[in-house]
């Protein structure tokens, strides 16, 4: 205490300048700083926002609700596309605009499989299991399809993207012959809803288990090193015995898994599918979540923690802006704003230009 | 000196043996257009062989040509322009609430749609050129950000009963020596076009001239082909690029308003797709997506054929609504991997 | 001003952060000649051609140009058009999409509209009279690299100019080609233009240049008549020896690899997308060799036919006696080849990446996707050659763009050394680095051959080449035109056979 009273004022608070600083340079401020003015913004505005209670649901089950718990089980979706679509923009520069879509093929195999051709099933026809197993397989191949050509065509990404972007809704219907089948066995409910006795969202548990493979693989294989090393200098990587093509085709394919595991989970949370629908504007959600977590849009080093903290804030947003009455159909209109204005902070002119105000104040503070 | 007028020979021969790359895709594109018609004419007969079902294909697309227009003239710059299609579901949607809500007259509904085109095509292009961003990016969110106002100035849609925009929308311009007979009655009805393809037709024209022989017009083509050798050879990029991306936002506005006088109404769907369809049509009409290589003439045809493919599709018993999307989306991949290998080959010409 | 001269550079100074990269140069180019602008890497040719041309403001020095008074102020390339000074650049700077006419005149008429027919005539007129092989309706994309260079130069001509700078421009073209520049280059000399040529080719400025200034490391070293410099003499002052002044040099007893065992790699008729000659190339354990020449004269293209690094086109590629097929660098990789890379920005570091990943790279690429080094291991990796190799860093967690040029160089060296690698490539590894690293680079590189392995080295200083290789392979102009070992291995011999045609 005595120590710190002598400590001259001036260099404390340069200290403490030093400290905002350092935060501020961290890559994560960004979405850990929306996330705090969000949550500051809910504690005033209305503190019930956080309230968690445990009702029950249709089925008689005791569940916990809550704005909180919908902000964790509704971002499931956006998390996993985010993780994906990272990778993407690490190793190609670019990213993919076609999740929505393939959410909506992968959705769609799952859901005809199940239903096995019918309107409307109670009991599932295939098992579930191999189900999910068949949207994953069909959504990679689609993954492979963009991959192939922005690694080996040398399309750019958003370009080659657009073809899946296009057609993937189209695809989606005629895969279940433009048919609405609904499933009402509730087993195959269980991933989008609740497990009985399990209060907490299943999926939930589906994104834990899936950011944990990840880790995992970020861990135990050369994933991280190799996609950054191609995203930042695909010459030099290629000296270094790498093949930037290969592991560009691979990110996309990654994301093809993540986009079906996604898919997977929205069909179930209904049990049916819209095709024009579903996912609808979910591709600009997850290129906003790599960017709101400090992931360079230009490819190179990336950070899945970040993004995964940009989806959980983005969804944030989206539960408040919809407790203050804004239809969802006007979303779009709120985030276009969001991500212009980051990629405008993040442009380089307008760095530049930033650091050359702070100089000449620095400058003009030292004269002084 | 013999020697010399043999290589002066040779330069020649080689000139006109090798067509640049914009008149080789334009010509490809004007004969899969015929191809396609002729086909559809001798296979499918029926409809295709009347005048004025091929009028229709220009009815229904007057606001896809200018949206096209404007998005072949971004894509010679060596961008793109993804907000089109929003754009003109916003220009359709002021419009008609500010008609048929607000009681205002025609020209000022014009010209607001005009203007919120601009709007759109200033700040987008100012973000591009002067900023740096990649358009995509800056016109993906332009699109949100048109999708979403559309449905803030009003979800539910608005059907407009202004008597003088009704009599302008219901014009409708007979074109002299076409015709058919009802093969009931026996009567001549003369085939006819909407006001809005004349005024489409006129935008084509003028981008043509703008493209061919104007200085700006140029430029678009120095910067797509390679935009420092442009700058090295005395012209200002950023501003060549901010024009394209105005004149783009102008021509969605106009795109727009051609929508809503085909239409006659304002609504969330309107124009929903079309960014897609302008470009395929312009990759179709022989646009490159790296830049520099395009035709106005050739997005026309593209919109043609574009639109003649889907009704071969439908009327070859496939007319589900999901076959036009993938055949929109097959058409753009296979023009794509076809100008990706081409650039590819030529490159390693080059090396 | 100088009788003749149409141009006049007097004291030109120019000052980066930390470099002098032009000190007092002065330079005078006359009316009809062909003045070849000669100098190494650094020697600061390129930053005078960019200061004459507005690209660079410069620090000090005036620029004279007859029919003007004064000095002349030149702030950007088109204030240098405008006065009358074209460049034509290296790289084509024209639009290629674009015709043949429209290229000579886009950016630079007048009114709103193109009048085709006129630009046309005009071009065609110009085309014409110069004697170049394209018509003015033809798109430039469909011209060879000679004629659009040509066609970037009738649009100088156009301009009426009266000084143009050739900034290279020979360096991708055939022998066919460069004849018809120099053909055009005779005409606009006939005509009264100034020509300054900068070119890495000595048979070119002998053929054509009436005049050579040589610069090196920011200075001049004078302006020579062309008859009364011998090709010796020349790449004497450009590399800054004189002749006869080369002290003796010792070469380390243990560097005598045995040179009858079987080669460690033999390459024959090796010949490479990059366009390289077909060349013959083999070296022993514990032997030491090099590539030497002019810039451009093809020896990094050498060493990356070896590595696979370009596409390999023909030849055939043995280790240890064994044929082996190597397409790609991994491929070389597993053979026990490193390469560190000439140009360390573009194919060596990983910028963003930290020390320790730019090391362990290689190694880890070669263990496989599934076989990460757990972070201990990686950490004890490089901090063993941040040691070894005294690499000055805060961690080893720093990323690798923050470290100074030298230090990125030792990080790359790590890499290779962490593979422990049968044979080394190093390609210009001391360039752009301080001269203490430098001698710690070549140390190490004895030190490596001592321990039984091989090492390629290639620099351009001579000077380092003869410290420590033991067999030296001269280029020039893309194919290799001798070997030097033993007593032949001096400067004089270097610098006679890089000159090649009148050595003594």
């Amino acid at each position: 205490m005595t120590t710190e009273t002598k400590t001259p004022v001036k260099k404390k608070s340069r200290s403490v300048g030093e400290v905002l600083k350092n935060m501020t340079r961290h890559q994560l401020f960004i979405p850990v700083a929306a996330l705090v003015l969000l949550v500051l913004f809910n504690l005033i505005a209305d503190p019930s926002f956080f309230a968690v209670s445990l009702k029950e649901n249709s089925l008689g089950n005791p569940v916990l609700s809550g704005n909180i718990i919908s902000v964790l089980d509704n971002a499931s979706e956006l998390v996993l596309l985010a993780i994906g679509m990272t990778l993407v923009t690490a190793s190609s520069g670019g990213q993919d605009i076609s999740v929505g879509a393939a959410m909506a093929i992968a959705g769609s195999v799952i859901i005809r499989l199940v239903c096995g051709g019918r309107v409307s099933v109670d009991t599932m026809q295939t098992s579930l299991i191999l189900a999910v197993l068949a949207g994953i397989g069909v959504s990679m191949l689609f993954g492979a399809f963009n991959g192939v050509l922005v690694a080996y065509l040398k399309i750019q990404p958003m370009v080659a993207t657009l073809i899946l972007f296009t057609a993937g809704r189209s695809i989606a219907a005629w895969i279940n012959n433009n048919q609405l089948p609904i499933v009402n066995d509730q087993v195959f409910k269980y991933a989008g809803t609740f497990i009985p006795g399990i209060p907490i969202p299943t999926p939930v548990f589906i994104t834990i288990l899936v950011i944990l493979a990840f880790w995992l693989a970020l861990k135990f294989t050369n994933l991280g090193l190799y996609t950054q090393s191609v995203g930042i200098n695909a010459n030099a990587s290629r000296l270094n015995g790498l093949d930037p093509k290969m592991i560009k085709l691979l990110t996309y394919v990654i994301l093809g898994a993540c986009v079906a595991v996604a898919g997977f989970i929205r069909v179930s949370r209904s049990g049916s599918i819209n095709y024009s629908r579903i996912a609808e504007n979910i591709e600009m959600d997850a290129i906003l979540a790599v960017a709101l977590g400090g992931n360079a849009l230009g490819g190179g080093k990336f950070n899945i923690y970040g993004s995964i903290l940009g989806a959980y804030v983005i969804q944030f947003l989206t539960t408040t802006l919809f407790k203050y009455n804004v239809p969802s159909t006007a979303l779009p209109a709120y985030k276009a704003v969001v991500i212009i204005l980051l990629v405008v902070l993040s442009a380089p002119v307008v760095r530049e230009k930033m650091s050359h105000i702070k100089k000449s104040s620095k400058r003009a503070k030292e004269v002084a | 000196m013999p020697n010399n007028i043999a290589v002066d020979k040779q330069g020649r021969i080689k000139n006109r043996a090798s067509m640049s790359d914009t008149n080789l895709l334009l010509t490809i594109t004007i004969l899969v257009f015929f191809a396609l018609y002729a086909f559809a004419v001798f296979f499918l007969g029926g409809s295709f062989t009347k005048p004025q079902s091929f009028l229709n294909i220009l009815n229904n697309n007057a606001s896809l040509i200018v949206l096209s227009c404007g998005m072949s003239i971004v894509m010679i710059t060596g961008g793109i322009d993804i907000s089109v299609g929003a754009v003109t579901g916003l220009v359709c949607m002021c419009c008609a609430v500010y008609l048929e809500g607000h009681g205002g007259n025609l020209v000022t509904a014009l010209l607001i749609g005009l203007g919120v085109g601009l709007a759109f095509g200033i700040v987008q292009g100012f973000l591009v050129a002067h900023l740096g961003i990649q358009p995509f990016i800056v016109s993906l969110a332009g699109m949100f950000f048109a999708k979403g106002m559309t449905t803030i100035v009003s979800k539910e849609p608005v059907r407009v009963t202004n008597e003088s925009f009704l009599a302008i929308k219901n014009i409708r311009v007979t074109v002299p020596g076409l015709g058919a007979y009802n093969s009931k009655t026996g009567a001549y009805i003369p085939a006819y076009v909407e006001i809005g393809v004349l005024i489409a037709l006129a935008v084509v024209v003028i981008m043509f001239i703008v493209l061919r022989w104007t200085k700006l017009g140029r430029s678009f083509y120095a910067v797509g082909g390679n935009n420092q050798s442009a700058n090295m050879l005395g012209i200002n990029v950023r501003r060549t690029k901010f024009l394209a991306h105005v004149l783009c936002g102008l021509l969605a506005g106009l795109g727009g308003i051609l929508y809503f006088l085909h239409v006659g109404s304002g609504d969330v769907a309107n124009g929903a797709g079309d960014e897609m369809n302008a470009i395929a049509a312009s990759i179709i009409g022989g646009t490159l997506l790296t830049g520099g290589v395009g035709n106005i003439l050739g997005t026309f045809f593209g919109v043609l054929s574009l639109n003649t493919i889907k009704r071969i599709v439908s009327s070859m018993g496939f007319d589900e609504a999901w076959w036009s999307n993938i055949t929109v989306a097959a058409m753009i991949c296979l023009f794509l991997v076809i100008q990706s290998v081409v650039l590819i080959r030529k490159n390693k010409k080059r090396v | 001003m100088q009788e003749g001269a149409v141009l006049e550079l007097r004291g030109i100074s120019k000052f980066f952060p930390g470099v002098k990269a032009l000190q007092n140069v002065d330079f005078t180019l006359r009316a009809g000649e062909v003045h070849a602008l000669m100098g190494e890497n650094g020697a600061g040719k390129s930053t005078l051609i960019k200061c004459l041309t507005g690209v660079y403001p410069k620090d000090e020095g005036e620029i004279y140009m007859a029919g003007h008074d004064k000095p002349v102020t030149i702030r950007s390339p088109q204030d240098a058009q405008n006065i009358g000074i074209s460049t034509v650049y290296q790289e084509i700077t024209l639009c290629p999409n674009l015709t043949v006419a429209e290229n000579m005149y886009i950016g630079r008429t007048k009114g709103n509209l193109t009048r085709w027919k006129r630009m046309n005539k005009g071009a065609g007129k110009i085309l014409k009279d110069l004697g170049i092989p394209a018509a003015p309706g033809q798109q430039l994309s469909s011209c060879s690299i000679a004629v659009q260079q040509m066609v970037a130069i009738a649009r100088a001509v156009d301009m009426d100019c009266k000084v143009l700078i050739l900034d290279e421009p020979t360096s991708s073209l055939d022998e066919s080609e460069v004849a018809k520049l120099f053909k055009l280059m005779r005409d606009l000399k006939a005509r009264g233009v100034g020509i300054i040529f900068v070119t890495h080719f000595l048979d070119q400025v002998y053929e054509i240049s009436d005049r050579i200034t040589v610069l090196r490391d920011g200075q001049l070293v004078g302006e020579y008549v062309i008859e009364d410099m011998p090709r010796v003499q020349l790449v004497s002052k450009m590399l800054g020896k004189e002749l006869g002044d080369i002290s003796d040099i010792k070469k380390a007893s243990d560097k005598a690899a045995d040179m009858t065992s079987v080669p460690v790699l033999e390459a024959e008729q090796l010949a490479s997308a990059a366009g390289i000659k077909p060349f013959d190339f083999s070296i022993h354990k514990g032997e030491v060799n090099g590539f030497t020449g002019l810039l451009g004269s093809g020896r990094s293209e050498c060493v990356r036919a070896i590595f696979g690094a370009d596409r390999v086109s023909g030849g055939t590629v043995k280790v240890n006696g064994k044929s082996v097929k190597i397409r790609k660098p991994l491929d070389a990789m597993k053979q026990g080849i490193g390469y560190l890379p000439e140009d360390r920005k573009l194919d060596g570091i990983i910028g963003d990446l930290s020390v320790r990943d730019n090391i362990i790279l290689a190694l880890q690429v070669m263990k496989g996707f599934f076989r990460p080094f757990s972070r201990a291991q990686a950490e004890a990796f490089a901090d063993e050659y941040i040691k070894k190799l005294e690499i000055k860093t805060a961690s080893s967690d720093t990323p690798i763009n923050s470290l100074s040029g030298g230090n990125q160089q030792k990080c790359i060296v790590a890499r290779w050394l962490l593979t422990d690698p049968v044979y080394l490539i190093l390609d210009e590894p001391t360039r752009g680095i301080d001269v203490g690293t430098k001698t710690e680079i070549q140390k190490l590189v004895l030190e490596l051959a001592g321990e039984g392995k091989s090492v390629t080295f290639i620099s351009s200083e001579t000077d380092e080449m003869l410290n420590t290789c033991s067999r030296l392979i001269v280029m020039r102009d893309r194919k290799v035109v001798g070997e030097l070992k033993g007593e032949d291995l001096n400067q004089d011999m270097i610098m006679s056979t890089i000159a090649g045609g009148e050595a003594q």
